[in-house]
């Protein structure tokens, strides 16, 4: 059971919201029971919950970077990930994304829009600095080639195929219309 | 204490806009003649991934972090989401990985309890110890770890809704509160157990224990992944009668039968899995229900097309919708299967009508390691049996291939740095 003793236990910042006398109300929480939180044994309650934000932080992380938060946050949390700020079209995208909650269709396929065109920017910014993507190899076909061979050659083949057919086809077109 | 550091801003400032925009690519030069950087997996967009060289090592960037030189890190199958593009905010230049082990190299100066040389493991969990949740032991949830959303936590190289931090499938790594979470590795414990107590083993534990499994329960376990195949393991210790396992793919069964004891069935071969089960349990329902799958479950046309093909839902929920529909009246449905934030279709009509409970939390894993460690040490469960491949992280996108595309009966992937042996 939990419990005054726990409660006692609890490591105390300025927390006093829990211990207010609630005895004005008749019965209040006579039939309290911390087993009976679907979260229990998991969580090891200790009424922190009921003091909100009056817990002990870390010191606040410093950043040069562009950190987006999410508006149902009050401030930025005291630690944080610093790596790939947004940035260029998909960055504006997900800037407007985080205008809103994380409640809302905005958001989320707001963020979904902005990976598809980061990943554009991802291969402009290769090819920008004379990069030269290896599809075979980031798309882990020699793995494919080692352990499926079978299926690797099928799928080249229709993949050959179709190019061709398709070449083959834009010629025809492109001679009919001279 | 820290180590010896060169100021390389200099030798930095004309790449600082490649940085920002995620590719991380310095000449070769610089990375030989400075030795700033390292070697990183980049994830380039969905089924894209390569290794880059020339990625910049972590520095101190809190008083409570540490620089860990990554000893050995895993894929999980969390990582497989991220790789086929389902979850938001997965930006273009993140390193992946959120189960790894390492040595401190460096700690910042608030840092008291680690130190460096330590050979620790680090749950995925970043965790400030004090906020409400983490006070009462709800590491997986802390409050102070990811700024970019309230419903979830840090968590290593995940997308940016789990904080921006970057992940292990690296040489190095930022660690966070690295007061808080990381664990010495006890002696005696092998390096690939320890690994696996980072995620796999707590998160398929926990599964079981939100289970609220009774001795003599019926446990049906969705999904024969890693994770699916350690809850199935795991609810025997909480006294299960009876584990079941389901999935498509045989060799993942037959893995399951042998490592979990468990029973084993192949929902392709079924017209309904959910009247299977119903015929199995004399037509009353499981008493508790695991969703082990997540957002890219198989199984069902609908879900499928409008979960993974056109992301009108976040992945498809088709495990958590047999969950709920196999498990008895008043039964439990425990979920540790990952689905994106924004809904997902499932009966809840059902749901509230069978009067279930359902029960679902990234795992805890600085509450669950000294119970699972003793468990390990006593031979109760062995965690590096789940591992069938190792692979050098130069190898990284075949690696992810392999694992995604379920080749030479891969169940779950290792990855070793280079420097991994390093003194």
């Amino acid at each position: 059971m939990a419990t005054k003793t726990e409660k006692e236990q609890a490591p105390m910042g300025d927390r006093n919201i829990a211990d207010m006398p609630k005895d004005y109300i008749p019965g209040w929480g006579i039939d309290a029971d911390p087993e009976n939180d679907p979260t229990y044994p998991m969580k090891k309650w200790n009424g922190a919950d009921h003091e909100r934000l009056n817990y002990p932080k870390a010191p606040q992380q410093d950043t040069d970077v562009e950190i987006l938060k999410s508006i149902e946050r009050p401030v930025v949390t005291r630690v944080f990930g610093s790596t790939v700020p947004p940035s260029g079209l998909s960055g504006m995208l997900r800037r407007k994304a985080f205008k809103y909650s994380e409640g809302t269709s905005a958001h989320w396929m707001g963020l979904i829009l902005a990976d598809r065109i980061n990943m554009v920017e991802g291969l402009i910014d290769d090819l920008s600095k004379g990069y030269i993507p290896n599809f075979f190899k980031e798309w882990g076909w020699p793995a494919e080639w080692k352990y499926n061979r079978k299926k690797f050659v099928q799928k080249a083949a229709i993949g050959t195929a179709v190019t061709l057919a398709a070449i083959w086809l834009l010629k025809k077109s492109a001679k009919k219309s001279r | 204490m820290t180590r010896e550091r060169i100021d390389y801003t200099d030798v930095l400032l004309p790449y600082k806009n490649m940085q920002s925009s995620g590719t991380a690519l310095l000449p070769k030069s610089v990375y030989e003649q400075n030795k700033v950087s390292m070697l990183a997996m980049n994830f380039r967009g969905p089924y894209r991934i390569r290794v880059d060289r020339n990625k910049p090592e972590p520095k101190i960037e809190h008083p409570y972090d540490a620089i860990v030189r990554v000893t050995r890190s895993l894929i999980c199958g969390s990582d497989l989401h991220l790789y086929h593009g389902l979850v938001p905010d997965t930006r273009i230049g993140t390193t992946f990985g959120h189960e790894f082990t390492g040595v401190v190299v460096e700690v910042g100066s608030g840092v008291q309890k680690l130190k460096v040389g330590d050979h620790v493991l680090v749950p995925f969990n970043i965790a400030c110890g004090t906020c409400p949740f983490c006070s009462q032991e709800l590491y997986g949830n802390c409050h102070e770890s990811n700024p970019e959303a309230t419903a979830v936590g840090g968590f290593f190289g995940y997308a940016h809704i789990s904080g921006g931090y970057d992940g292990g499938q690296a040489e190095y790594v930022r660690v966070p509160y690295a007061d808080v979470s990381p664990m010495v590795i006890p002696e005696g414990l092998d390096i690939e157990d320890a690994v696996l107590l980072t995620d796999v083993v707590p998160t398929g534990y926990q599964a079981a224990e939100m289970a609220g499994i009774r001795k003599g329960d019926t446990v049906v376990v969705f999904g024969a992944g890693p994770v699916g195949i350690m809850a199935a393991r795991c609810a025997w210790l909480f006294g299960a009668g009876r584990v079941i396992i389901i999935d498509r793919l045989e060799y993942r069964l037959e893995f399951a039968k042998q490592y979990s004891y468990c029973e084993a069935y192949n929902f392709t071969e079924m017209d309904d899995p959910v009247l299977f089960l119903k015929k199995q349990t004399d037509w009353l329902g499981a008493d508790v229900c695991i969703d082990a799958v997540g957002c890219e479950a198989s199984g069902s046309a609908l879900q499928t097309i409008t979960g993974k093909k056109l992301l009108l839902q976040a992945g498809a929920a088709t495990a958590l919708h047999w969950a709920i529909n196999s498990v008895k009246k008043g039964g439990i449905v425990s979920v540790v299967g990952v689905y994106g934030p924004p809904f997902n279709l499932v009966p809840l009509g059902s749901a509230l009508n069978k009067g279930i409970t359902m029960r679902g939390n990234q795992a805890s894993v600085k509450r669950l390691l000294p119970r699972l460690i003793d468990h390990v040490m006593a031979g109760r469960l062995n965690p590096k049996g789940l591992i069938t491949h190792r692979v050098p992280l130069e190898e990284v996108s075949d690696a992810y291939h392999l694992f995604s595309a379920k080749l030479d009966n891969c169940i779950k992937p290792l990855l070793i740095p280079p420097k991994a042996n390093a003194a």
